[in-house]
């Protein structure tokens, strides 16, 4: 029984980090049609950015959140504004605006990894915040973890309801549906996309943040995140973020279970599930 | 014997029946037409002839052999050709390569690109658009588009030709010229089953009309009976 | 124009083609060393992007499963490489890739849009990672290596590749199933209805592309010596075929070439002379070629002639 609970929380604390990079990347395809692959590299400068602030300037992890966040979203507002928003115009179809911008999205991997292993080099980065163990119902976390799973809840049912409640949340669903029409109606639509895509770089930042409370960040750790995010994000239906939210818990489950028969399958139970998924029911588990 | 003929032919999306338990035949030779208000099931019916969907049930047969759920490729081959509701040309290929493919691909008996392209020019020709051969089909105009998905579709060889709303968004002219064109198509001997809501177009050319309504045939006969026929309209006019 | 000025007109690039490869044969003599291991690289990067191009281009559908198939092709040469005769194993790499193709392409081609290009990539993650937990699991090793060849024999093995993929490229383009696959980029439902077995041939055209990423990878693994799951199946070797295609310019074929020949080079010689810069410097000129040449260096080209000729050869 106890392994049991015990596994079910290890896939939750999993899966949150899991449906925090997700909701980033699913808001970044649902809404600005960017299937980002350097959605990673964020991630990874969330990361650096509070290892530099941790070890260099004694910042407390928790606090340089108010640095990674609003860093992370002002590059990618500015990335959409001088990239993406030239290549959506000069896109004769959007069939052609998401290959294009996959690929742009690809040199923007080269170029943000290139800058930051200039600016942070090879080396393989942790430190210790909270590794103090905590006895959950007879199951023992490490209280880093903990608190890496309560952010990621708290910071996806505020997502949600910003998405759901807020008149802006209201502008960027109306330019999801139908970018014409709610341009339409008087929503800013280039505007709202480059919120979109800042708001999904800053969950990347956050959630790097989160990760380096837990696992060792370096340069090239990207990639692997991205290819989770993708993952979930189909496995939640492309560009729905309460898919993404629940699918992120889901595979977080999973791979702890299988983690726990043989850990170096995880990922390609991942991998098999992303396949199987994409050929049963493509539109994802919450999708129509 | 009827070339075309359905029994029972049903189509459910989630749970909703788009077209229930129909029967329908098409004669050699004649020009059957398909109404009914939008949403009756008339392009589903379409579909489910040119095997773009599979029926839930019920058997669809050509000329006596089973086609019911065969390939769109394989029941063209066998002699049905279409044309869709909103134009569906190769965009970017010249308006002779267009009508090319047919001839080298959906006709019963394979042929040689330079038949082929001798094919493709007559044809072009049949239906008006021997000026435009090379032109992008997206450079055409509507009618002509139309006009060129006829000629892709002639190219096949078909013993039946399925068009889909041939008219709608055409002007006067061009209604006339099409109906001209259905006209002499069905002169070389081939069968005709078209949907159409242009009622003076199909009133005028066809045998036979078929009425569908929410995926259920509610009446059939000729011109003149559907014309009277009260249950029509009341369909069109509203219950 | 008479005849005869019609016919020299049509011998001239055949002709010129022909020079390019006999200059090409004798490359290896007149300057050996460096100059043939930067030519077959060079040569590897045609036979990807080409590869990509003939199935990717005219359907419509963007894989990003070339890493797959070269891996594939690594692998058996670092599997079967020590045991049978090299242009054996080439083949083999070539047909094991062109296998994986098919049961891929018939799994998959129903996919539309991103889906396709999503997995497509996932499937090399798939692969790579299987590879990894095998060798570590049942063969209890991480890596290979692999018995050197003579680098002329890698140059000649990739030139014959390359030459093979061209022609094949060539008929199908000029053949009716060119044409065929060009309708299904336009419209695949009317293509069907059209009497075109849409799913057949996409994935008889995935599978015959699959054939020479796989004999490239093969005769590559030669030359990198040592490969492991992570060299094998870089992500690298998918997107940098769509890449570089895009670069020179999809429209027509010499331009994919042209991109590679360009990328490539440019990217031998970034590497070696900035290896601390060298991503950041190939990302940049990716981005501004995505966001500055529509249509790649073909469209470039093709504008600065418009301007030095005033439009009479705007559409050549």
């Amino acid at each position: 029984m106890v392994t049991f609970l015990n596994i079910v929380i290890a896939g939750l604390l999993l899966g949150g980090l899991y449906a925090l990079i997700a909701m980033g990347l699913s808001l970044q395809y649902g809404v600005a049609r960017v299937l980002n692959v350097s959605h990673g590299e964020f991630i990874m400068l969330g990361g650096l950015i509070t290892w530099t602030l941790y070890t260099a300037f004694g910042v407390n992890p928790l606090l340089s959140l108010a640095i990674c966040g609003p860093l992370t979203f002002l590059l990618g507002f500015i990335i959409h504004r001088t990239v993406f928003k030239r290549l959506l115009t000069s896109s004769e179809s959007r069939g052609v605006f998401e290959s294009n911008s996959m690929l742009a999205s690809f040199s923007l991997l080269f170029i943000i990894q290139n800058i930051a292993s200039i600016a942070w080099g090879p080396e393989i980065r942790g430190y210790s915040y909270l590794r103090v163990p905590v006895n959950l119902a007879g199951a023992v976390f490490g209280a880093n973890r903990l608190m890496t799973l309560g952010f990621a809840v708290v910071i996806g049912v505020a997502f949600y309801l910003f998405i759901a409640r807020t008149r802006t949340g209201k502008a960027i669903r109306a330019a999801a549906q139908d970018p014409a029409a709610a341009g339409l109606m008087g929503v800013n639509i280039d505007r709202v996309l480059a919120l979109c895509f800042g708001l999904g770089a800053a969950l990347a930042g956050t959630a790097g943040m989160l990760i380096s409370l837990c696992y060792p960040v370096h340069v090239a750790m990207g990639l692997e995140y991205t290819v989770i995010a993708l993952i979930v994000v189909v496995l939640g239906g492309l560009g729905s973020i309460p898919g993404s939210f629940i699918g992120g818990f889901a595979l977080g489950i999973i791979g702890s279970v299988v983690t726990n028969i043989d850990p170096s399958l995880s990922l390609i139970a991942y991998y098999l599930i992303f396949v199987l998924l994409l050929l049963v029911k493509p539109t994802g588990i919450m999708g129509r | 014997m009827p070339i075309l003929e359905g029994e029972g032919v049903t189509k459910y999306f989630g749970g909703l029946a788009a077209v229930s338990n129909v029967d329908f035949y098409v004669d050699e030779g004649e020009i059957v037409g398909l109404i009914g208000p939008n949403g009756a099931g008339k392009t589903t019916l379409f579909n489910l002839i040119s095997g773009a969907l599979v029926p839930k049930s019920g058997v669809i047969r050509f000329q006596g052999a089973n086609i019911t759920g065969l390939k769109p490729h394989r029941i063209c081959k066998m002699g049905i050709a279409r044309t869709f509701q909103s134009v569906k040309v190769f965009a970017n290929m010249p308006a002779l390569e267009n009508v090319m493919l047919g001839s080298l691909f959906g006709a019963p008996n394979s042929v040689a690109p330079a038949e082929a392209v001798r094919e493709a020019t007559a044809l072009l020709d049949f239906v008006g658009l021997s000026a435009v051969g090379a032109t992008p089909a997206k450079d055409l105009t509507l009618a002509n588009q139309k006009r060129l998905e006829v000629a892709r579709a002639l190219a096949t060889k078909p013993k039946l030709l399925l068009l889909d709303e041939l008219m709608a968004g055409l002007n006067p002219t061009e209604t006339a010229e099409a109906m001209a064109l259905i006209t002499r198509i069905r002169d070389q001997g081939i069968t005709i089953f078209m949907i159409e809501h242009v009622m003076k177009a199909i009133m005028s050319v066809c045998d036979r009309i078929m009425v569908l309504h929410h995926g259920v045939k509610i009446a059939e006969g000729t011109p003149q009976e559907i014309a009277t026929s009260k249950k029509v309209i009341e369909v069109y006019l509203g219950e | 124009m008479n005849a005869v000025g019609v016919d020299l007109k049509k011998l001239r690039a055949p002709a010129l083609l022909l020079v390019l490869l006999l200059l090409l044969i004798a490359l290896p003599h007149a300057r050996p060393g460096y100059a043939v291991v930067l030519v077959y690289t060079i040569l590897m990067y045609i036979v990807l992007t080409v590869s990509w191009v003939l199935f990717s281009a005219p359907t419509g559908y963007v894989s990003l499963a070339p890493a797959a198939f070269f891996g594939v092709g690594i692998y058996t040469s670092a599997i079967l490489g020590m045991k049978l005769p090299l242009p054996v194993v080439i083949c083999i790499g070539g047909l094991a890739s062109a296998f994986l193709a098919l049961l891929v392409g018939a799994l998959t081609l129903r996919l539309k849009g991103i889906y396709f290009a999503i997995f497509t990539f996932g499937l090399v993650e798939l692969i790579k990672h299987f590879v990894l937990w095998y060798e570590l699991k049942y063969t209890g090793t991480r890596g290979r290596f692999l018995l050197p060849v003579g680098n002329n024999t890698i140059y000649y093995v990739m030139l014959a590749i390359l030459v093979a993929l061209l022609l094949t490229t060539y008929f199908i383009k000029r053949s009716k199933y060119g044409l065929a696959l060009q309708s299904i980029g336009e419209d695949e439902e009317a293509a069907a209805h059209t009497g075109i077995n849409v799913t057949l041939l996409k994935i008889i055209t995935f599978a015959i592309s699959a054939v020479f990423t796989g004999a490239a990878g093969a005769i590559w693994a030669i030359r990198l010596t040592y490969i492991d799951p992570y060299i094998a199946f870089d992500v690298n070797n998918s997107f940098m075929p769509v890449l570089m295609a895009i670069f020179g310019g999809l429209g027509q074929l010499y331009g994919p070439i042209l991109g590679a020949v360009v990328f490539s080079f440019l990217r031998e010689v970034l590497i070696t002379r900035f290896p601390y810069y060298y991503m950041l410097l190939i990302g940049t000129i990716l981005l501004v070629s995505i966001l500055y040449l529509p249509n790649g260096l073909v469209g470039l080209i093709q504008r600065w002639r418009r301007r030095i000729w005033g439009g009479q050869h705007a559409n050549t």
